[in-house]
C-alpha cells in the first residue's frame, strides 16, 4: 500500500523486537467482545486511477460556477484568485506543517500570520485581531460571547440584517451557554430601530455592513448610542472585499469586527473551508478568542514571532478559557494573506470598483426588466430585486437555461410567504456583460 | 527583557553568536522582512481592467485615505512566501512525534481530487438540482464514517474537532432536556486535552475530574473505575472520555465504564483524537461510546496547514441522532437532499453550528484518502501505528523512562525521571532534538504524570525512520546524563531563530505591525 | 505586624484592619517570568479561599485566592502595568491588594513563617 513504509519483513523483525507474538498482542486490552477479526464492511484498498475515477465521477454531475453565467452571493462570493496564490499554498513547508507552537522552526508560518493580523486590522480600521476562526458564522458568535463577558451581561440584539446562517449559529451558541437573544425581523429595505432595544442589560448590538440584501449604512450614531448604555456595537462583514471600497467598521466606532474572508484566495469549496477574521480595539485584546501571533526577538537579538497571550486560550485556562478553539483556518489564511498581498492597496481598490461597476450595471439592466423593482439604495457587489412571482421557481427555471441566478430569500425563510419575490443578485468581477445580458434576457423569458 | 533571555544572551554573545555574514543570511537560510516593509505605493502582483464607468451606489460611504496595505509585484511576493516556508519544519520534511496528533503523510492525490472544478467550483447555495455529485460524496463519506464506527448517525458539519466536542455535548444536553431530566455536570479524565473542559464549560456545563490509576497500581494510567463510579449520580450528564486515552494506554475497562456511566443515565461522549489506533480493528459503537468526533486532519490525513482548516464530524447513537446541527444529508427517492431547516425529521435538531454546509474541501481529501486504503488498508493503518509506537517504546525503555510500562497502542509516554538531576528539563530536551532535525515531541501533556514527553510516530514513518530517531534520542539522554546542560540549555543553535523571549511577547503584546515603530535588530 | 500564609501560596500582612496580600517568593518562583495580573476592582466582596485575581505567566495561568475575606480597598497598579514586579519583589512591591477585614480572627488559623517554610520544604 503507498502510503505504508513498512514491509512484512520490517513487520516481523518489529514484532520480534518487541517480544510479542502478533499484531492481535499489541491490542489485548481491547475487550474480546469489542474485537473484530473481520475487515469492516467496506470497498478495499484501491490505486490512485481507480480513486480518481470514483471521486472524478461524483464531481463530474456538478454545475461549476465558472461554466455558466453566475450570479450568485448570500455570504459567499466567487472571485478570481491569482495562479500563484494555490502553487504557494501547496508548498510542503505551509501544508503539511503544525500549528506554530515552536517557534524556532514556525517562523514563516508565524510571520505570515503576524502580516494577516496586520492586514485585517487594516482592512477593518480595527487596533488588532487575531490569527483567524473557522468562519464568519463562528466568529460572529465568538463577537456575541466576547461582548458578554467584557460588559458581564447576557443579552445580545441580532440585526434583521444580519445573515440567517450567522443569526441561527447565534441562537445556538446562546441557548446552550444560557445567554438572551433578541434577533430582529428580516429587514429588506430598512426600518428597523435598534436603537429602542438598548437597555441596561445589552452586552452588544450585532449588525452586519453591507447588510445582508446589500444595503450599506452609516453606524456611527449606533456605536455611540451602544457605548453610552455600557454595550459593544459588533459590525459583521460577509464581502471582505466591500472595504476595499466603504467605510470601514474601525471609522464607526465599532468595538468588534466578526467577518468572512474568503473572498480573498479561497474557493467557494461548496461552503467551506473558509476563513473567520475577528478584530477588536486595543483595550479588549484579552478578552479575544483564538490565537494570536506577537513580535518578539530571540537570544541572538534578530526579530521573530511566538503566539502569544495563550493563556486566554483552552490548552491552558480549559474551562475558564475565552473559547473552546483550538485549530485556526491556517491554510485557507495563508491563501487570504498571500492574495491580498499580490493585490496591493492599488489592486484591491481596483478590484473593489470593478465588482461595484459589474453589479451597477446588472442592477439597471435587471431593474428595467419588466416586473423587477431594485429594492435597495445603496449596495458593493450584491443587492436585492423583488419580482412579481416567486423567486425560487424563477431560479430553479434559469438553472435549467444554464445560468445560475442568484440567491432566493425564500431558501433561507422558507416560512416566510413575504420574503419569496425576493432574489440576491451578486456581481463580481468574474461577470462578464454577456452574462448580464443572458441573465437579463433569461430573467425577461422565465417572468413573462 | 526578562531574566530568562538575559542569561540565553550572554550565553550566546559568548558563543561568538553575531552573524558571520554581510547580508545576514545564511546560506540557504534567507532573512525577509515583513510586506509591509517592502512597500511600493501603486505597485501590484495583478492587472485588472479599468472598470466602466457608472454612476456609484454606496450610498455616499466611500471609504476615505489610504488603507496602508503594502503593494509588490508577483515575483516579489512570490520570493516573498517562499523564503517564509524555508523556515518551516513540516510533515514532508520530517518526522513529527506529536502525541495525540497524528501528523502522517497527507496525500497529494487528496489534493488533487479537492481542486476539481466540480468541487472547488461549486457555491453552497446553488439549487440542489445542480450539485447531486456533490451531495453524494457527502453522503458517501457519511457512510464510511458510519460504517468504521459502527453508529447509526453522523453530523458533518463542525469545523474542527472541539467544534464537534460543542456538537457532541449540545446534542447530549439536548437529548436529557427532552427526557424532562437537565442534568448539571461533565465527568473528564485529569488526563484530558483543554478542548474538554472548555468545550463542556462553554455548554453550560460544570467540570469534575477523574483520577487516573496511580503508577505501579492495576490498570495504571487509566480512569479510575471506583472513582468514576463514585462521581457518577443523577447530576452528570456526561463523560468524557478519550480512547485510547492521552497516556496512549487503551481503557481496557471501557464496558464498564459505559455500563456505569449508562446505569446513571448519563451520555457517554468520546473524543475521536487518537482514532487511528483502532480504526478498522475496534468499532466505538461496540465500546457503548454513545457520541464521538472525528478529527479528518488527524486520521484521515487532510493537512493540518499550519494550524488548520480542520474537520470535526460528530458520529452519533441513535437517541442523539434526533438533535444533530443542520444540514443534513439524508438519502432520498431522488438520490442525497439537503435538509437545512428544522422540521419534519428534523425537527429536534439543535440548530446550525456553522455557516452552510460543513468543511467540504476536508471531506473530498478524506474520502479519497479513506478510498484509497479501503477496509483492510485502514485497518493496516492501526496495526502499523501502533506497531511502530510500541517499536518505539522498547527500543527507548531503557535510555527513556517510559510512564507506564506495558504495551502501549499509537503513541508512547515518557516522564522526567530519566532527565533527574541532569538540570536539563522536557523543554531544553526537546529544543536540542530540534537542532537534531526533529519537531519535539508533545511536552508537558498530559498534566498527570511530571514532565510528559508523548510521541506518536504514526503508520507513515520507515523503520529506517525510526531507528535514527531512537540513536538520536539515546544518544540526546545520554549526553544529558553526562553533565551536558549548557549545551542543551542554549539549543538550538541552527535554526532561523534561537530561543524567543515569550515573555516580552507577552508582557509587552505586539500584535501588528505599525508605519511609526522602530524595529531594531539588536537586543534592547 | 503580623504575616502569615496560604496553602496556595499567598501572604498576607495585617495593618490595622487592612490585610495586604501577594503571593509568596515560592509561588513566582514557580510560576516563572510573571506576564499579566489580573486584578479584582477597588469596592468588589471578597470571600476566605475563593478566586480573588489571576496571575499569567508566559504558560499557565493561576489562580491567586483570597486569603481572609473582606472588602478589597486597594489594588497594586504599579503590577497591572510592571508585571515583572511580582517577580522581583513578591514579598514586598509585588503586593496585590488590600482588604479591609471582615473577620480578622481567620487570620489566626493562618500559617506562621515558620509553618509555611516546613509546608514549602515538604513540596520537594
Amino acid at each position: 500500500m503507498r502510503y505504508l513504509p513498512l514491509t512484512d519483513s520490517d513487520r516481523r523483525d518489529m514484532l520480534a523486537a518487541i517480544g510479542a507474538p502478533s499484531i492481535d498482542a499489541l491490542f489485548a486490552d481491547v475487550p474480546p467482545a469489542a474485537r473484530r477479526d473481520g475487515l469492516v464492511d467496506l470497498p478495499l484498498a484501491a490505486g490512485e486511477l481507480d480513486v480518481e475515477r470514483r471521486i472524478s465521477a461524483m464531481a463530474a454531475k456538478n454545475i461549476a460556477a465558472g461554466s455558466v453565467p453566475f450570479f450568485i452571493g448570500g455570504g459567499v462570493y466567487r472571485h478570481h484568485v491569482p495562479a500563484a496564490v494555490d502553487h504557494l499554498i501547496q508548498r510542503g513547508e505551509f501544508l503539511t506543517s503544525y500549528t506554530p507552537y515552536q517557534p524556532e522552526i514556525s517562523q514563516g508560518t508565524l510571520q505570515y500570520l503576524f502580516e494577516f493580523q496586520t492586514q485585517v486590522a487594516l482592512l477593518t480600521g480595527m487596533d488588532v485581531a487575531n490569527a483567524s476562526l473557522y468562519d464568519g458564522a463562528t466568529a460572529c458568535a465568538e463577537a456575541v460571547a466576547m461582548a458578554n463577558r467584557v460588559t458581564r451581561r447576557n443579552k445580545a440584539v441580532l440585526s434583521g440584517g444580519l445573515h440567517p446562517h450567522y443569526r441561527s449559529v447565534c441562537e445556538t451558541y446562546a441557548k446552550f451557554a444560557g445567554n438572551l437573544l433578541a434577533a430582529q425581523d428580516p429587514a429588506p429595505g430598512g426600518g428597523e430601530d435598534l436603537a429602542a432595544l438598548l437597555d441596561g442589560d445589552t452586552a452588544c448590538v450585532v449588525v452586519q455592513n453591507p447588510d445582508f440584501y446589500g444595503e450599506i449604512r452609516d453606524y456611527s450614531a449606533l456605536a455611540r448610542l451602544c457605548h453610552d448604555r455600557g454595550a459593544l456595537l459588533v459590525v459583521v462583514v460577509t464581502e471582505i472585499l466591500s472595504l476595499g471600497a466603504i467605510k470601514p467598521p474601525g471609522e464607526m466606532d465599532a468595538d468588534i469586527v466578526a467577518a468572512e474572508g474568503q473572498s480573498f484566495g479561497n474557493a467557494l469549496n461548496f461552503g467551506g473551508p473558509h476563513v473567520g477574521l475577528f478584530a477588536t480595539r486595543e483595550k479588549l485584546v484579552r478578552q479575544m478568542p483564538g490565537r494570536l501571533v506577537g513580535q518578539t526577538a530571540d537570544a541572538e537579538g534578530r526579530r521573530g514571532w511566538v503566539l502569544t497571550l495563550s493563556t486566554r486560550e483552552q490548552h491552558i485556562r480549559r474551562e475558564k478559557a475565552t473559547s473552546n478553539i483550538c485549530t485556526n483556518a491556517g491554510l485557507c489564511a495563508l491563501a487570504f494573506t498571500i492574495h491580498l498581498s499580490l493585490l496591493g492597496e492599488s489592486g484591491l481598490t481596483g478590484l473593489a470598483r470593478l465588482n461595484h461597476a459589474a453589479a451597477a450595471i446588472a442592477a439597471e439592466r435587471l431593474s428595467a426588466v419588466p416586473g423587477v423593482r431594485l429594492v435597495n439604495s445603496s449596495f458593493f457587489n450584491e443587492f436585492a430585486v423583488r419580482l412579481p412571482k416567486p423567486a425560487a421557481p424563477v431560479v430553479e427555471a434559469l438553472a435549467g437555461k444554464g445560468i445560475l441566478a442568484g440567491v432566493p430569500v425564500s431558501r433561507f425563510y422558507p416560512e416566510r410567504g413575504d420574503l419569496a419575490d425576493l432574489l440576491l443578485v451578486a456581481a463580481t468581477e468574474t461577470v462578464t456583460s454577456d452574462d448580464i445580458d443572458r441573465l437579463a434576457r433569461g430573467l425577461a423569458e422565465v417572468l413573462r | 527583557m526578562s531574566e530568562w533571555s538575559q542569561a540565553l544572551s550572554r550565553h550566546v554573545a559568548a558563543e561568538g553568536g553575531a552573524a558571520p555574514t554581510i547580508s545576514g543570511n545564511r546560506g540557504l537560510q534567507i532573512e525577509e522582512a515583513l510586506l509591509f516593509e517592502q512597500d511600493s505605493p501603486g505597485r501590484s502582483g495583478v492587472d485588472l481592467p479599468e472598470p466602466p464607468p457608472v454612476k456609484t451606489r454606496l450610498g455616499g460611504l466611500e471609504r476615505q485615505g489610504a488603507i496602508g496595505l503594502p503593494g509588490l509585484s508577483e515575483p516579489q511576493i512570490v520570493r516573498h512566501y517562499t523564503r517564509l516556508s524555508q523556515k518551516n519544519y513540516a510533515i514532508d520534511a520530517g518526522l513529527y512525534p506529536l502525541g495525540s496528533c497524528t501528523m502522517k503523510h497527507n496525500p497529494r492525490l487528496n489534493e488533487k481530487m479537492a481542486r476539481l472544478p466540480g468541487f472547488a467550483d461549486l457555491h453552497p447555495l446553488q439549487p440542489e438540482s445542480t450539485v447531486p455529485g456533490a451531495l453524494e460524496l457527502i453522503g458517501t463519506l457519511a457512510h464510511w464514517l458510519k460504517t468504521l464506527t459502527g453508529m447509526p448517525a453522523v453530523a458533518l458539519s463542525p469545523a474542527a474537532g472541539a467544534h464537534g466536542e460543542l456538537c457532541g455535548l449540545m446534542t447530549i444536553r439536548a437529548a436529557l432536556t427532552a427526557r424532562g431530566d437537565a442534568r448539571k455536570r461533565i465527568l473528564v479524565p485529569e488526563s484530558a486535552h483543554g478542548t474538554n473542559p472548555a468545550t463542556a464549560a462553554a455548554c453550560g456545563y460544570t467540570v469534575e475530574a477523574i483520577p487516573a490509576n496511580a503508577k505501579g497500581t492495576e490498570n495504571q494510567g487509566r480512569v479510575d473505575l471506583a472513582a468514576l463510579k463514585a462521581k457518577l449520580g443523577s447530576d452528570v450528564a456526561a463523560l468524557m472520555l478519550t480512547n485510547p486515552n492521552t497516556c496512549g494506554l487503551f481503557e481496557d475497562e471501557i464496558l464498564d465504564i459505559a455500563a456505569a456511566v449508562h446505569a446513571a443515565g448519563a451520555f457517554f461522549y468520546c473524543d475521536g483524537a487518537n482514532f487511528n489506533a483502532i480504526v478498522g480493528r475496534v468499532r466505538p459503537a461496540d465500546l457503548g461510546i454513545d457520541a464521538l468526533h472525528i478529527n479528518l486532519h488527524k486520521t484521515f490525513s487532510t493537512p493540518h496547514g499550519g494550524g488548520g482548516p480542520g474537520s470535526g464530524p460528530v458520529v452519533l447513537a441513535a437517541e442523539l441522532a434526533p438533535y444533530a446541527p443542520l444540514p443534513w444529508v439524508v438519502h432520498g427517492p431522488n438520490g442525497f437532499e439537503l435538509v437545512e431547516h428544522a422540521g419534519g425529521s428534523a425537527q429536534h435538531t439543535i440548530g446550525r453550528l456553522k455557516g452552510f454546509h460543513g468543511q467540504m474541501g476536508m471531506f473530498v481529501r478524506a474520502l479519497t484518502y479513506m478510498m484509497s486504503h479501503g477496509a483492510d488498508g485502514l485497518r493496516q493503518v492501526a496495526e502499523d501505528a501502533v506497531l511502530n509506537a510500541n517499536y518505539l517504546r522498547v527500543k527507548l525503555q531503557d535510555a527513556l523512562s517510559v510512564a507506564f510500562p506495558g504495551i502501549c497502542m499509537h503513541e508512547v509516554l515518557f516522564d522526567d525521571a530519566f532527565l533527574k538531576d541532569t538540570g536539563v528539563t522536557p523543554l531544553d530536551f526537546a529544543k536540542a532534538l530540534i537542532d537534531e532535525g526533529y519537531h519535539p515531541m508533545t511536552m508537558y501533556f498530559p498534566l498527570v504524570v511530571h514532565g510528559a514527553l508523548l510521541i506518536e510516530p504514526t503508520e507513515t514513518e520507515s523503520k529506517a525512520s525510526l531507528d535514527q530517531f531512537v540513536d538520536v534520542l539515546r544518544g540526546l539522554a545520554q549526553r544529558a546524563r553526562g553533565g551536558d546542560a549548557e549545551n542543551f540549555r542554549s539549543a538550538p543553535r541552527f535554526t532561523p531563530r534561537r530561543r524567543l523571549d515569550e515573555t516580552a511577547a507577552a508582557r509587552k503584546p505586539v500584535l501588528r505591525w505599525r508605519p511609526d515603530t522602530e524595529h531594531r535588530e539588536a537586543a534592547e | 505586624m503580623t504575616l502569615r500564609f496560604t496553602k496556595d501560596h499567598e501572604w498576607v500582612r495585617q495593618e490595622g484592619d487592612i490585610a495586604v496580600v501577594g503571593i509568596t517568593d515560592y509561588a513566582q518562583e514557580q510560576l516563572g517570568d510573571v506576564v499579566y495580573v489580573e486584578l479584582p476592582e477597588a469596592g468588589r466582596q471578597v470571600e476566605q479561599g475563593k478566586e480573588a485575581a489571576v496571575v499569567e505567566s508566559a504558560k499557565a495561568a493561576s489562580e491567586v485566592y483570597a486569603p481572609v475575606s473582606g472588602e478589597v480597598v486597594e489594588v497594586n497598579d504599579v503590577i497591572a502595568g510592571e508585571p515583572a514586579k511580582v517577580n522581583e519583589d513578591a514579598m514586598g512591591e509585588g503586593w496585590f491588594m488590600k482588604i479591609r477585614l471582615s473577620d480578622p480572627q481567620q487570620l489566626d488559623a493562618l500559617m506562621d513563617e515558620a509553618a509555611y517554610q516546613a509546608f514549602v520544604a515538604e513540596q520537594h
